[in-house]
């Protein structure tokens, strides 16, 4: 039963995650960019563009701009999650690559870190007046959902360890069809269980501002309207528009 | 008027003791509905409809404006993306000159784009379909269009937010669209919509015609000739190599007109043929503005005309920040391609570009002594610094504008870093706010860029600070006597330059070579 319910929660939420992500990325991509708008001083060629892009997803650089503290936590949180993510692949990949076994000390640790960037990021939602002023109750929940997931999981790395073989035994199985029994534990239940929930919502919530960053115009575009030519590909071609009149006529 | 002058002169002097460490120093807690009162005239039925939009609001106005907003996320890359991925991680809270002004919360960026986002969110996305309250969706009702009117109308669209934001969000791009569904159910900005009225009636933002245009132009001619002993030529309509497309406030306003004069002599000593058109006699683009890609096209469409009628090479634009934009991200892109011009020059360019490339080529000779008198910073405007490029690398924006007046001026200095460049503070009256009805919208909004200035003032004695933006310059001259300065410490940037040029022929050649040949003279 306990065993059903979790594969099929998984295959639900596996297919609502891709498939969500697949729908907004065909969304963004289709939707069109009718001029040339980068935040300038912005670079003139695409390897000036993938270098700022680079910057944006690694080290945050406007962010860093702006405002210092959200930096370090964003940074202590995404990082982590990160090391986090790799060292799971061993729960999914039969043999472990080098890289994943690697990690799994950083990886372990990085659950503490993880767990401190969102309670930082929501300590500055609750008590810095201007970011509580923007702040709907699902932004908070959304940061629950990360405690609640990265306590879990902590709980279930240094104090009630699950049967792991029989975790990884249940997850190899679910991607082939064949599925084996999920070990009973409660921090296990809840773990995955958020997990499911955070692939659901995904596709829904502000959480696309992983996908949706490499769309923006205003960072992925060349600094280049006088160069290239540009039309707004919904206004009519140049050769069929009307002047106004002479004034006085 | 005089409790406004009061208030904005306290916000400079009653600093507390962090503003004497930090030169933008605000009191950065919210205070609900501060700026709630301020609302500027909607427009009129007859000027709604000049431009393509209903003169009253339509019975479905509710379907009409959610249908618009549908269509704009069709036709908006970024304005659909921004709607999504706004993480609310607060980075941009405080970084609007209109919040570090009024402290009203919803003139935050992320707060003024949830304005409509909460409204996107009930209609367009399922959490906000199916619970409402837990993401902060709320219906579209007449309470929510009446403040989308205020604030979306206390956003200059200087894009200061953006640079801050992980994501690039652009409340610009927010605010455009706002303004585009306000007007399809005929709620317009008087300001902004009549302002585009005259420009397809007359061919320019003042309405003025072209026997005006005519008699301002030939005085111009004769008090350059007075002062410099040369005929100064300033073409209308006359066939050329070089169409200057000015914003039409250097017509006839202060500090602008002097910029004009500056220009005129920059071509003159240039050797180039040059003309104004009185078709296209205007660089501003209030479409822009108002985000109507179909208006701002028909008034880019004008340069594109006036260009082929009058046979031009090349098409300059004069000092003006928004106009700058329209130019450089949207006239190529609206009226474009421009494959009759010269593909030798920048289409458009700048005329800045074009001083300072007369400048290296050491065509413009200078007397800068004649600029001694002051002490000189630049203000960074927000459309030229963060939606355009002067020269060919990124930033040549920033340098090209200092590098002229250095080159005219002895005394100058930069304001504080983060007031500056990428970082610049709006004035206070861009994006289509530059009207008397917002007067203490743009006295607080211009409050950070004189607390900078007065930095400046009292570490390095500067006295002036130029610009290259007809509206920056209009408002500065309008708020600066509100924070103890004169209505004339602000200046065009070519101004300084028509200060110091010395014109072949001139009285000031003379003055100086005359000199230079009677210490010849006594030598032999």
């Amino acid at each position: 039963m306990l065993t059903t319910v979790y594969a099929l929660l998984f295959y639900v939420a596996f297919a609502i995650f891709v498939g969500g992500i697949a729908y907004r990325i065909w969304e963004y991509w289709n939707t069109p960019k009718p001029a040339v708008i980068p935040t300038t001083p912005a670079p003139i060629t695409y390897a000036g563009v993938a270098w700022r892009m680079l910057k944006e997803i690694t080290v945050f650089e406007s962010l860093w701009k702006g405002n210092k503290w959200i930096w370090i936590f964003a940074q202590l949180f995404h990082a982590s999650l990160w090391l986090i993510i790799i060292r799971h692949l061993r729960y999914f990949l039969e043999p472990v690559p080098e890289l994943v076994a690697l990690a799994q000390p950083f990886g372990k640790y990085a659950g503490l870190t993880f767990v401190l960037g969102a309670l930082g990021l929501l300590a500055r939602r609750m008590f810095v007046s201007r970011v509580r002023y923007i702040s709907a109750p699902s932004d908070y929940l959304m940061l629950v959902l990360f405690l609640g997931i990265g306590l879990s999981g902590l709980g279930m790395t240094f104090v009630a360890k699950p049967d792991i073989i029989g975790v990884k035994a249940f997850f190899l199985g679910l991607m082939v069809f064949n599925w084996q029994p999920l070990p009973a534990s409660l921090p296990l239940m809840v773990h995955l269980g958020l997990v499911a929930l955070w692939m659901i919502i995904f596709p829904f919530s502000k959480l696309l501002h992983a996908p949706g960053v490499f769309f923006s115009p205003t960072r992925n575009m060349r600094d280049v309207p006088r160069e290239e030519y540009h039309p707004v590909p919904w206004l009519p071609p140049i050769d069929q528009v009307e002047y106004d009149p002479p004034h006085g006529k | 008027m005089s409790d406004l002058e009061k208030n904005a002169q306290d916000a400079v002097d009653e600093l507390p003791p962090e503003a004497q460490e930090d030169p933008l120093y605000f009191d950065p807690e919210p205070k609900d509905g501060a700026a709630a009162h301020i609302k500027s005239f909607p427009a009129a039925p007859e000027f709604q409809e000049a431009l393509g939009y209903p003169g009253e609001r339509p019975e479905n106005w509710k379907e009409v404006a959610l249908n618009k907003m549908q269509e704009l996320r069709g036709k908006f890359r970024s304005f659909r993306l921004f709607l999504d991925i706004c993480v609310k991680c607060g980075s941009c809270t405080d970084k609007c000159h209109y919040y570090m002004g009024t402290s009203d919360p919803k003139n935050m960026p992320v707060a003024r784009q949830d304005l409509l986002r909460s409204v996107y969110r009930r209609y367009f996305t399922l959490p906000g379909k199916w619970f409402p309250s837990l993401v902060g969706a709320r219906e579209l009702t007449e309470e929510v269009l009446d403040e989308w009117y205020t604030y979306y109308f206390q956003c200059s669209e200087c894009r200061r937010c953006s640079v801050f934001c992980p994501y690039g969000i652009d409340t610009a791009e927010v605010t455009m669209a706002a303004r585009e569904i306000l007007d399809s159910v005929g709620y317009g900005m008087k300001y902004t919509n009549e302002i585009i009225g005259k420009v397809f009636k007359v061919g320019n933002n003042l309405g003025l015609p072209k026997p005006a245009l005519e008699s301002t132009l030939e005085d111009l001619e004769e008090e350059i000739e007075d002062d410099t002993g040369v005929k100064v030529r300033l073409p209308l309509d006359e066939p050329a190599d070089i169409l200057l497309v000015p914003p039409s406030a250097d017509f006839f306003a202060e500090p602008h007109i002097d910029g004009l004069i500056g220009y005129a002599k920059v071509f003159h000593a240039a050797g180039v043929k040059w003309t104004i058109s009185s078709y296209a006699s205007e660089a501003a683009n209030f479409a822009m503005f108002i985000g109507s890609y179909e208006n701002m096209r028909r008034v880019a469409l004008r340069i594109r005309k006036a260009a082929i009628d009058l046979g031009v090479k090349r098409i300059i634009i004069g000092e003006c920040g928004h106009a700058w934009r329209a130019a450089y991200q949207f006239l190529n892109t609206l009226a474009g391609p421009f494959d009759f011009l010269d593909q030798n020059y920048p289409i458009p360019q700048h005329i800045c570009e074009f001083t300072w490339d007369l400048i290296q080529q050491g065509k413009l000779r200078f007397d800068k002594s004649q600029n001694d008198h002051l002490t000189l910073t630049f203000h960074d405007s927000c459309n030229v610094a963060r939606a355009s490029r002067m020269g060919d690398y990124p930033g040549g924006q920033f340098d090209i504008p200092r590098n002229i007046i250095k080159a005219v001026c002895n005394n100058y200095h930069d304001m504080p870093e983060g007031t500056i460049r990428e970082e610049t503070l709006c004035c206070g009256g861009g994006g289509g706010l530059l009207t008397d009805d917002l007067m203490e919208l743009r006295k607080k909004g211009g409050s950070p860029r004189m607390k900078a200035l007065k930095h400046v003032t009292e570490e390095f004695g500067v006295n002036k600070m130029a610009a290259i933006c007809a509206i920056c310059k209009t408002q500065f001259s309008k708020i600066m006597p509100m924070f103890g300065y004169g209505m004339d410490d602000i200046m065009s940037v070519h101004q300084l330059v028509s200060n110091a040029i010395v014109l072949p022929g001139s009285i000031q050649e003379k003055e100086l070579d005359g000199e230079g040949e009677e210490a010849a003279d006594a030598a032999e």
